[in-house]
């Protein structure tokens, strides 16, 4: 077992885990939106940050793709963690407003304002869908296509393949379009009904109760 | 050819090929790397054995076509040996006079020779120009000497012998202590020891014993290219110290990464590969050693992204080249989950003088932190435009006056950004910076590949930084957050402060963003891809605030905030300027004052450059 520390927890953890498994098993929430359990991590999203301190400096690591190592010492939520979180969340707000996941976990940060012009393009490109359907369905009919800011989610040639068994499990994963915002109208990027001027106190809608409860009940921001 | 199958076999068949060569006798050099070649040296290489054969004299002289020698801006060169007579921007229709005068009448042709900017005078010897002679060319020297296309002229220079000596007199551990000794970092961009990585490559447990030995030849930054010259030019070089390294490692495959892009280089290492190979240099039990290695080529679809060693190896791999998280090294498990040792072109080619000379001699060079020599490619709005070769800790002023000659037209010095698209700005208060991996990393900027694009009074800051964020906005992955969507706004930004649209608060927001890029990216693509943004903030702020608050572009540039106007007391009426713009915007009798229509013009400059009496005026 690999011994590390935490937010000043001591945790141990079998050999081959990641930093944010070993950090759910103890109860300590980080908040992800490209991670899945059940599938490979792909590290892209960067909301999972976690600040690693390595004697009088740190660095910011993604926790779903860091592997545990004896005597690390992790902050999951520092300041400079959050700020990062907050940006990105601000981020993707501004190309994705529709999405509820992202509306809660922005209003869970305190995210009250959205600088960017919004560009909507209704996908994070958090790649779920893609690894879901290659890992869990062993079909690999949908898959990343162009790069930058004109990568998108696709089939090959926009034709639908054989490969394909129509499961729709990619919009069952889907952060953005299995739970579109209902609120009318978005204020300056942000979906009026759940969203907080003043960071908040205490989680106020549980997204995903097996992320986000610990032992301690709610994740206070 | 028989295959070699000792280094004696080697040094036998050196003795022969010198044996035939006479240091004497005339030889006429060609430059035919592709900057040559575009300036049309191809055809110039073709004129000179016609020339030869014309006057009855090709049997007594050599002919060689080599890669670039490095004065990019004076192609095509032709350079006679054994003087060393160098003839700058020779056409197909000199060729002739300058064999005949030169070769025949032993008589210098006065209107080819080099000039001189700061003396005026005629240089007849290459060693004796300022931009050769202030270098140190440990790798490059070998381009003017070598003929791609022969290894024999290779191995005439003493080819293949630091791989005797690597095989047969060192240990793999020694070699690895060797580079480690020497201080060799890597040339790709980040300075990673090479020592270090090759020896935690040798010691990470492969399943089969499979390890790879892999050189990055991705070179994709804009106005960087010595790779391209040295795989051109003198591909054995770089052979050579990979099959060094693959001793060293324990590696017995390797790959040359290379972008498409780069044809000639592709066609020469090809031939340069099957070469070594018919020599036995490569393949199974190299010289009789009992050590097999080979190499293959592949090559890249285009993407910037793939430079980056993860991205690399999963564009090898023949997956989407995208980088993946490192925290776990490549060279612990990279290429198919093995062991995986990626360097660049450059730091390949430092390897066989080293072997050679001795880590103490390599080590000599350089400063505390940097050693050896390193190539840059100078650019941009400099007189001397090439590739250089210098020790490490050589000042940006050497480089940008003595070896660069200044900036071109007489104008002021403002910037030289160094390290590629993602390197930073570095100003005129700067100038005297030595230039190695650490002092270039304190001042916001970084080494990189060693484009070096230097920038005069004319550009705008806030310009340059828009370009090359959008150059990193169209060539990253767009896998991880911050790079995709950080970069594209930066660009939505940026191109609202040139276009007049900047508002306060703009030049925080980008700062902020720059250091979301900086902290939370997945790859040093994006954790650099703010520098030109953040380095110009930090020594040109003046710049962002004048476009922002005055609508103002202090350098004339962004063409939302100039306005052409024509000097009433300088204009003569000539009418160069009304037939030059394509818009008609620009009216006026002959030999009266001309006025610019506001309306209809669309600030392009073809007006002031065709003014011969600077009566345009920006503002």
């Amino acid at each position: 077992m690999i011994e590390l520390t935490i937010d000043g927890v001591k945790v141990k953890a079998a050999e081959g885990t990641t930093v944010l498994e070993a950090a759910r098993e103890t109860g300590i929430i980080i908040p992800t939106l490209c991670y899945h359990p059940g599938l490979s991590a792909y590290g892209a999203c960067r909301i999972c940050l976690v600040e690693v301190v390595k004697g009088n400096r740190s660095s910011l690591e993604a926790s779903c793709t860091l592997p545990v190592e004896m005597g690390q010492v992790i902050l999951t939520s520092s300041e400079r963690v959050k700020k990062v979180r907050k940006l990105i969340i601000e981020l993707l707000l501004a190309s994705c407003p529709n999405s509820k996941t992202l509306q809660d976990m922005a209003a869970s940060m305190g995210v009250n304002r959205v600088r960017f012009k919004i560009k909507d393009r209704g996908c994070i490109l958090c790649g779920l869908c893609v690894r879901f359907c290659a890992e869990q369905m062993r079909s690999g009919g949908i898959g990343f296509v162009g790069r930058g800011t004109s990568r998108r989610v696709a089939t090959a040639f926009d034709v639908t393949p054989e490969e394909c068994r129509n499961c729709g499990g990619c919009e069952w994963i889907c952060p953005v379009c299995e739970k579109a915002c209902m609120a009318g109208n978005l204020i300056d990027g942000l979906c009026g009904a759940c969203q907080n001027l003043e960071p908040v106190e205490t989680c106020p809608v549980c997204t995903e109760c097996s992320q986000s409860v610990g032992p301690s009940g709610h994740k206070v921001y | 050819m028989k295959k070699l199958s000792s280094a004696a076999d080697l040094e036998r068949l050196r003795k022969r090929i010198l044996s035939r060569r006479d240091s004497e006798k005339p030889c006429v050099v060609t430059s035919v790397g592709t900057c040559g070649v575009v300036r049309g040296s191809g055809a110039v290489a073709k004129a000179i054995p016609k020339a030869l054969s014309s006057l009855k004299i090709k049997h007594l002289v050599d002919v060689r076509t080599t890669g670039c020698h490095g004065f990019c801006e004076i192609e095509p060169v032709v350079v006679i040996y054994p003087e060393r007579i160098l003839y700058q921007r020779v056409t197909p229709a000199d060729v002739p006079e300058i064999i005949n005068e030169t070769l025949v009448n032993n008589k210098i042709v006065e209107r080819l020779l080099y000039v001189d900017r700061l003396t005026g005078k005629k240089i007849v010897n290459e060693r004796d120009i300022p931009f050769y002679n202030r270098q140190t060319r440990v790798i490059l020297d070998n381009n003017r000497l070598v003929d791609p296309h022969k290894i024999e002229d290779y191995l005439a220079l003493g080819g293949y012998s630091a791989l005797c000596k690597a095989l047969f007199h060192m240990q793999p551990e020694r070699i690895i202590a060797e580079i480690k000794k020497s201080g060799l970092r890597g040339r790709g961009g980040a300075g990673f020891p090479t020592g270090i990585k090759w020896e935690a490559c040798r010691n990470a447990p492969s399943p089969d014993g499979i390890r790879y030995v892999i050189v990055n030849a991705d070179e994709g930054d804009p106005g960087a290219y010595m790779d391209r010259s040295l795989l051109e030019g003198n591909p054995h070089s770089v052979i050579e110290g990979m099959i060094i390294g693959a001793y060293a490692i324990g590696a017995h495959h390797g790959y040359v990464y290379v972008r498409h892009e780069y044809p000639v280089a592709l066609a020469n290492l090809s031939i340069a590969l099957e070469q070594a190979r018919k020599y036995g240099l490569l393949g199974e039990n190299i010289l009789g050693s009992g050590f097999d290695f080979d190499i293959k080529i592949s090559r890249g679809g285009g993407a910037f992204v793939c430079g980056e060693s993860t991205a690399l190896m999963a564009s090898l791999e023949g997956k989407i080249g995208e980088p993946r998280a490192k925290h776990i090294h490549t060279s612990v498990s990279g290429l198919n989950d093995r062991p995986s040792n990626l360097n660049n072109v450059e730091t390949w080619a430092n390897v066989t003088p080293i072997i050679n000379r001795g880590a103490d001699w390599y080590s000599k060079i350089g400063t505390n932190g940097s050693k050896g020599t390193k190539i840059f490619s100078l650019v941009g709005k400099i007189n001397n435009t090439g590739l250089i070769e210098v020790p490490m800790g050589t000042t940006l002023r050497e480089i940008v006056y003595e070896i660069g000659g200044g900036i071109s037209n007489g104008k002021k010095f403002k910037a030289v950004q160094t390290g590629g698209p993602s390197g930073g700005c570095l100003p005129e208060s700067l100038i005297d910076l030595p230039v190695d991996f650490d002092r270039l990393t304190q001042a916001g900027s970084m080494m990189g590949s060693g484009g070096m694009i230097v920038m005069d009074e004319n550009n705008c800051m806030v310009d340059i930084a828009r370009y090359f964020v959008k150059f990193l906005t169209e060539e990253s992955c767009g896998k991880c957050v911050p790079c995709r969507e950080g970069l594209d706004r930066m660009l939505d930004i940026l191109t609202d402060i040139t276009e007049g649209r900047g508002t306060e608060g703009d030049i925080e927001l980008l700062e902020a963003l720059g250091d979301l890029l900086k902290e939370s990216s997945l790859c040093a693509l994006g954790t650099t891809a703010s520098n030109p943004v953040l380095s110009t903030i930090k020594y040109f702020r003046a710049e962002y605030e004048a476009h922002i608050r005055e609508k103002r572009c202090p350098a004339g540039v962004c063409k939302a905030l100039i306005t052409f106007t024509i000097d009433e007391e300088k204009c003569t009426g000539c009418g160069v300027c009304l037939k030059e713009c394509p818009q008609q915007a620009i009216s006026g009798e002959k030999k009266k004052t001309h006025t610019i229509d506001q309306s209809k013009c669309i600030r392009c400059g073809l007006c002031r450059d065709s003014c011969k009496f600077d009566a345009i005026i920006v503002v």
